[in-house]
């Protein structure tokens, strides 16, 4: 068996001299991770330097803190269902779907909003529970179309998106359904104390590691990424798919009900069409931060530079007075520079068609 | 003859009649002239969207920024008519938003043709590349002084009919476009090499690369073909209902791919007809349209759709798997 | 003279990142004839095809096709020289039409615009009749038999002026009746002044039909003569470079127990009424053409598509095999015949494609224990002699031989006790295709069950104890190897 041994570079011999940093950029350039790394510190460092006074401030970057875990909750979702070679097109639908619910449960138990006690937690806890079960009957519809009558993820979650969106429509009437418990918004608009870390952060970073470990250290994750490289031999190999297929649908569905429900305290109310916007960020930050779309690589690590890469970017043009609309042509643009970058590193290698 | 009773169109002409069916016993004045051309005249601008996307996905593609692409040209060509005060003649207005949605096609065809990129992300970016271009830097006011040709057009008829209690029904001339842009899109796939080779290439993409066809030019005529029907189809709105409103259309291309794959158009490519697509479309209009009657409101409308993206496509799609399952 | 030769091909040499598949190389086929260009996989047959029909470039050596040389040949300038290649997967259209199909190139290439559908369906029956064949032009080519689809790809063929078509290994997908149709088709070009270029390694087929054989091996032309002038023995002497170890396998002491009893096994409309034991330490090799079942039969076994009736019994315990997860667990583990698209995970590392086989006793709780993955990554490498740098290099890295090891160290992992081969050296170069003989051998001297499925007769004859035939979804005869010779064999399937 041949080794190949890594050359190494000649160590300098006298005294330690410290590194040239030309060198070390462009050793983060060659690597993905490392590339990322660079656009995010690269995007902070502009964003600071057109607005000096707004933007590199406490304040901001609480501000920001606060902002990027819903959306970085969906892009977990939407990440497991591309890792599997599909996409998940109804993710926000369902997340604002189990929102409604859940603030339909809440209201149904504490109808009094300002009120506190045992009653009140008890309400905010069936809310979440029933959230989540909204969530999971949405994810099963998804992975029993999918998986069981073999509908392309694509049409299948668009129809099935359509449905949530539908039936959250009918649920408010179009409007937003208010009614949150004040100790609800409070804490999931408030800061851990001492650490100061804001709550809706450490329930994305907590969402976060859950997911690295399972894709990284767990039988399943495996099982994912092969399946999502080539599901017929998947198959040979004696891999379930059509038991991968709805847990990544249902995982996908969850971890959108608990973004929907940090949308849904943000803005103290629920609505069928919140985040509206959001499917294409989403979309983003997976090609951003390396999820093949055709299935099969992808890391969370990625994900999360990316997650951030995009907050620095959004709230700068925010403070730039940049329009919505502007922002939206960007990320548009974004995703098809991004795209056009990682072909240029032959990263969508195919197995299969399509 | 066995075969065409085997076919998707069949089973969606059969919905189709169901439904109709039971509109009109709830209703009998469904079944009428003025319902008719009630129901033509909704449908017309989404028919010719769909004729556009049935090319996309015969080809094996998928395109959700045609709404934009026509958003865009109606809103650009109205916007200059008025500035520039050449809009007498709506035949001009037809070919400027049609232009300027085959340009924006082209762009489609850039990313996807030359750069090889996923045609559904490809789309998702051009989708709100282009619309927010368009609101950012042309402009969200509404024009609802709009030029004198897209005016008349609106009030010319195709045909005029009085009914028995002496009102006049009408089926405005944006149908006889729709007529032109199908007939000439069947000949285009029925008759022509061009269009056997966007279904050939949807079929087998590597063999059509193998025998010679094109594939890039053809896959640039697609997109740009898609965004001058897009283009003309949102012209057409906007004349039709009288104002350029450039947050229109966007939203509605879910509701097109849903009429274009119930019509008979696969995802993976190859399959699809016009009649199909044209049935499609018209089974949406009516259940939508039925819904009303019915009494069922409209907020009820997308969980229809997407109910109706899940049969149409979850039927085939079982059914294929259980005949894949059978034969080991 | 001259006119009388359509192909000369001289000097050609080709070679891929350092690995030389071929090395002055001469070719010539004459007008009206049918040539075989005979070889192991790996010999260079597929990269000779590939650069007389343009698709690649030769490092050395001249192209003549008609009397003309092509310095650079391009893919359609080979099509208007009148060289056909039909490869093993047609280049059809599923969506079109028989009569699209056979239609659609030659459109194409004459650049007509619009579509007569009339002259189409013309055309198509024209074709189909110098082929000799009546298909039904208004069926989708994606409802065909195989069989079927290569006609349509014949007839596609001769529509553009061929005057040589290539056919690569045409017959691995056919039943003995089809094989017999098309060397009546290829006998039919040949009267009709088509030359024909017949790429197998199927060795009686080529005594069939051929007037003139050359042999390939290891990128080299080794032999080259009228079909005449070489026997079986001496063909196989050539394409192998070795005489055949017939019956090399002698079974190491008695049989062991009883493993598998399979009784009046069937699937509606794959196979029925098989019946067989499997003890240990034994190789049941089981043969037959395609069509005959016996893929069906291993499917079934390994729970990819279960069978409908008769019964299977592992370890005198009657079993229901639904699904694979069901066989995995119940000691059984199979090596598909179609390596790239259902054995390996091409883009994931060596270890991923190892280690997928046995994710649940490497993991406990569900939590993968590393240290254990890296080890049984290391272990199997280094048993079944992979060849690679490293186990985290992408398994599509790897040549066929190797490839095939890892698919083989996945399931022996598992130490199974039933070990299920479908195709185990097929694409496989002959070097590596003998290692893995060893390794089955020696599986079985180790007391594991080994069902061998191949249609690769001295293949079978060396490695099993003892062979089933099986033809049109039925077993017609059991052999000890032992007692029969290839040539009886051969005929078997062959009647």
């Amino acid at each position: 068996m041949m080794r190949m041994d890594k050359q190494a570079t000649p160590q300098p011999m006298a005294r330690p001299r410290r590194p040239d940093p030309v060198r070390v950029l462009g050793s983060l350039a060659g690597t993905d991770m490392g590339r990322l790394f660079l656009i995010t510190v690269l995007v902070f460092v502009v964003m600071s330097l057109l607005e000096p006074r707004l933007f590199p401030t406490r304040g901001n970057l609480s501000s920001m803190a606060f902002q990027f875990p819903e959306i970085g909750m969906l892009a977990l979702g939407m990440m497991l269902t591309l890792l599997t070679g599909g996409i998940d097109l109804s993710i926000i639908w369902l997340a604002n779907l189990s929102a409604i619910v859940a603030v339909m449960v809440m209201r149904q138990i504490a109808p009094d909003p300002a009120a506190t006690g045992a009653w009140v937690c008890l309400a905010i806890a069936a809310g979440i529970l029933a959230s989540l079960a909204t969530a999971t009957v949405g994810g099963l519809v998804n992975g029993l179309a999918i998986a069981g009558a073999n509908i392309p993820p694509i049409l299948a979650t668009l129809g099935t998106g359509l449905i949530f969106k539908g039936v959250a429509t009918v649920l408010t009437g179009g409007a937003a359904m208010l009614g949150f418990p004040e100790i609800a918004s409070g804490i999931g608009n408030g800061a851990v104390p001492w650490l100061g870390i804001p709550v809706p952060l450490l329930i994305f970073v907590a969402a976060a590691v859950l997911v690295a470990f399972l894709l990284n250290r767990t039988a399943f994750g495996l099982r994912v990424y092969l399946f999502g490289t080539n599901p017929l031999a998947a198959r040979f190999a004696g891999i379930d798919n059509f038991a991968v297929t709805m847990r990544v649908y249902l995982l996908s569905s969850l971890l959108g009900a608990v973004g929907g429900l940090i949308i849904a305290v943000r803005a103290n109310s629920a609505k069928a069409d919140y985040g509206s916007s959001y499917l294409l960020l989403t979309v983003l930050i997976g090609v951003l931060g390396g999820i093949n779309p055709y299935g099969g690589f992808g890391k969370v690590s990625g994900l999360l530079l990316a997650v951030l890469s995009l907050q620095f970017l959004s709230s700068g043009l925010n403070m730039l007075q940049v329009s919505n609309f502007a922002v939206n042509m960007t990320w548009g643009a974004l995703l098809l520079l991004v795209m056009v970058i990682n072909q240029g590193s032959l990263r969508f290698g195919r197995v299969r068609k399509r | 003859m066995a075969r065409l009773f085997a076919r998707n169109e069949t089973l969606v002409t059969l919905i189709l009649l169901a439904f109709c069916a039971v509109t009109a016993a709830i209703d009998p004045h469904f079944l009428s002239v003025p319902t008719l051309f009630d129901l033509l005249r909704n449908a017309t601008v989404m028919a010719i969207f769909s004729v556009g996307v049935l090319l996309v996905l015969a080809s094996g593609g998928i395109d959700v920024s045609f709404t934009a692409i026509a958003a865009f040209a109606m809103y650009v060509a109205t916007k200059a008519m008025v500035a520039l005060g050449f809009g007498d003649s709506m035949l001009v207005a037809i070919l400027l938003a049609g232009g300027i949605g085959l340009l924006l096609g082209l762009i489609n065809g850039f990313f996807i043709a030359t750069m090889k990129l996923p045609t559904m992300i490809v789309t998702l970016g051009t989708l709100n590349a282009f619309q927010g271009f368009l609101l950012t830097f042309v402009g969200t006011a509404l024009i609802t002084q709009v030029p004198l040709g897209m005016r008349s057009f609106s009030r010319t008829m195709l045909v005029r009919m009085e009914t028995a209690d002496g009102s006049i029904v009408s089926l405005p001339v944006a149908f006889l476009i729709l007529v032109i842009v199908a007939t000439v899109t069947g000949l285009l796939l029925n008759r022509t090499m061009l269009g056997r080779s966007i279904y050939a290439l949807g079929g087998a993409p590597e063999s059509a690369a193998r025998v010679g066809v094109r594939v890039v030019a053809v896959q640039y005529f697609i997109y740009a073909y898609v965004g001058a029907l897009s283009g003309i189809a949102g012209i057409v709105h906007g004349a039709m209902a009288r104002v350029a409103n450039p947050f229109d259309l966007v939203g509605l291309e879910l509701s097109v791919i849903a009429a274009v794959v119930l019509g008979g158009a696969r995802l993976s490519g190859g399959h699809g007809t016009l009649f199909g697509t044209l049935l499609g479309v018209a089974l949406v209009v009516v259940i939508n349209n039925s819904l009303i009657t019915l009494g069922i409101p409209t907020t009820w409308q997308n969980v229809v759709t997407g109910l109706l993206i899940l049969i149409g496509t979850g039927l085939p799609a079982f059914r294929a798997k259980l005949a894949a399952q059978r034969a080991g | 003279m001259e006119s009388q030769v359509e192909v000369r091909l001289e000097g050609i040499s080709k070679s891929f990142a350092g690995v030389q598949a071929l090395e002055g190389v001469d070719l010539t086929i004459g007008k009206g004839e049918i040539a075989c260009l005979a070889g192991e996989n790996g010999s260079g047959k597929s990269t000779l095809v590939k650069i007389l029909a343009g698709v690649l470039r030769p490092d050395s050596g001249s192209i003549e096709i008609g009397g003309r040389r092509y310095p650079h040949l391009h893919p359609i300038e080979a099509v208007r020289a009148g060289v056909q290649v039909i490869y093993q997967d047609f280049s059809l259209f599923p969506n079109f039409t028989v009569a699209e199909n056979i239609s659609f190139n030659q459109a194409l290439s004459s650049r007509r615009r619009l579509v007569r559908w009339r002259e189409v369906r013309e055309v198509a029956r024209g074709a189909l009749a110098k082929v000799g064949a009546t298909i039904d032009l208004d069926a989708r080519v994606e409802d065909l038999a195989v069989a079927d689809k290569q006609i349509v790809a014949i007839a596609r063929a001769l529509l553009q002026d061929a005057r040589l078509i290539a056919m690569d290994e045409p017959t691995t997908a056919l039943t003995e009746r089809e094989v017999r149709a098309l060397l009546d088709i290829i006998r039919r070009l040949k009267r009709d002044g088509v030359s024909v270029l017949f790429i197998s390694h199927k060795l009686r087929e080529i005594f069939a039909v051929c007037d003139k054989i050359a042999v390939l091996r290891n990128g080299r032309k080794v032999a080259d003569g009228p079909g005449s002038a070489f026997d079986l023995a001496s063909l196989s002497l050539h394409m192998l470079g070795r005489r055949l170890e017939s019956h090399a396998h002698s079974r190491v002491g008695s049989r062991g127990e009883e493993l598998m009893r399979v009784e009046r096994l069937g699937r509606a409309q794959q196979f029925s009424d098989v019946s067989f034991t499997l003890h240990a330490g034994e190789v049941l090799g089981i043969t037959g053409l395609l069509g005959s079942g016996r893929t069906a039969l291993a499917k079934a076994l390994f729970g990819l598509a279960p069978a409908d009736r008769g019964g299977i019994a592992l370890g005198g315990r009657p079993v229901r095999i639904g699904s694979p997860q069901e066989a995995i667990a119940l000691g059984l583990g199979y090596v598909p015949s179609d390596r790239l698209t259902e054995g390996l995970f091409l883009p994931q590392s060596i270890g991923h494609n190892i280690v997928v086989g046995s994710l649940d006793e490497l993991s406990s709780g569900g939590l993968l224990e590393r240290e254990r993955v890296r080890g049984l990554t290391e272990e199997w490498v280094r048993r079944l002699a992979v060849r690679t740098p490293d186990a985290d290099m992408p398994v599509q890295s790897l040549s066929g031989g190797n490839q095939q090891r890892v698919v083989l160290a996945r399931w022996l992992a598992r130490n199974p006790r039933v070990l299920v081969l479908n195709g185990p050296t097929v694409g496989v170069d002959v070097g590596s295709k003998a290692e893995i003989h060893d390794i089955i051998a020696r599986l079985a001297a180790g007391g594991m069950g080994i069902i061998v499925i191949s249609d690769d007769i001295p293949e079978i004859l060396a490695a099993c104890d003892r062979i089933l035939v099986m033809q049109a979804g039925r077993v017609v005869e059991e052999v000890e190897s032992a007692t029969v010779d290839e040539d009886r064999l051969a005929a078997r399937l062959a009647s």
